[in-house]
């Protein structure tokens, strides 16, 4: 259900982990490697995470959806290592009865793993490589750290 | 002792992933001072930073046992 990964993520094995005969929806976030940001072009990244806690967190994460939103059922794999432009980063798969929920919880689950979830991206840009700490040039805690 | 650890551009500072210090009896606050003293980072580099003990997030006041495992967490960007 929560995997770290350094191979290809299958995207149909993510689903296939939350598929049952209950659920009337499942959806998919899919994250993958974009190539411009602001202009800036990125030739390749690197994750590197402290798997053993990061995958604490996303039980942790898969919990709380699983708690916020009863009878949707989550699975999340990340990609580790050295990606190239468009390759797959996270998936995200949530199946519940009905489509509301799977939409909300999946939406509040990629929010938390930007906030909680040990794994650092590494941009190597055209002109040089950086460590990025806000990816949507916020401050990474405005309240000083994760809501935990 | 106490097991310390590194990640991302941190570990790419201090140039190791893994330290043993002995710590334990001590609070995060001063295991951060004296790591920025001894590596001359520059101050407040670990002041506001992350930690985690354990596994489990903690705060400057906590107080590490032996064999306690603390890991610094700069600002994370998974997804």
């Amino acid at each position: 259900m929560y995997e770290l990964t350094k191979e290809p993520i299958q995207v149909q094995a993510a689903i296939d982990q939350v598929l049952d005969r209950n659920c009337g929806a499942i959806t998919t976030f899919i994250g993958t490697v974009r190539e411009l940001t602001h202009g800036k072009k990125t030739i390749r990244l690197e994750y590197h995470a402290y798997e053993s806690m990061a995958i604490k967190m996303l039980h942790k994460i898969g919990k709380e959806v699983e708690e916020r939103w009863p009878g949707t059922t989550i699975a999340i794999t990340h990609r580790l290592g050295v990606l190239d432009i468009s390759d797959i980063a996270i998936v995200i798969a949530v199946s519940s009865p009905h489509r509301k929920a799977a939409y909300e919880g999946n939406e509040y689950a990629i929010e938390r793993i930007k906030e909680l979830v040990p794994i650092w991206k590494k941009e190597h840009w055209e002109d040089g490589t950086e460590w990025v700490g806000d990816q949507l040039e916020q401050q990474a805690y405005p309240k000083g750290g994760p809501t935990l | 002792m106490i097991t310390v650890l590194f990640f991302a551009g941190l570990e790419e500072q201090i140039g190791q992933q893994r330290l043993a210090l002995p710590f334990a009896g001590k609070a995060i606050f001063q295991l951060k001072a004296h790591i920025e003293e001894v590596y001359e980072l520059e101050n407040d580099t670990l002041q506001g930073m992350m930690v985690a003990v354990n596994e489990e997030f903690a705060t400057n006041d906590t107080v590490l046992v032996e064999q306690d495992t603390v890991a610094f967490i700069p600002p994370v960007s998974g997804g």
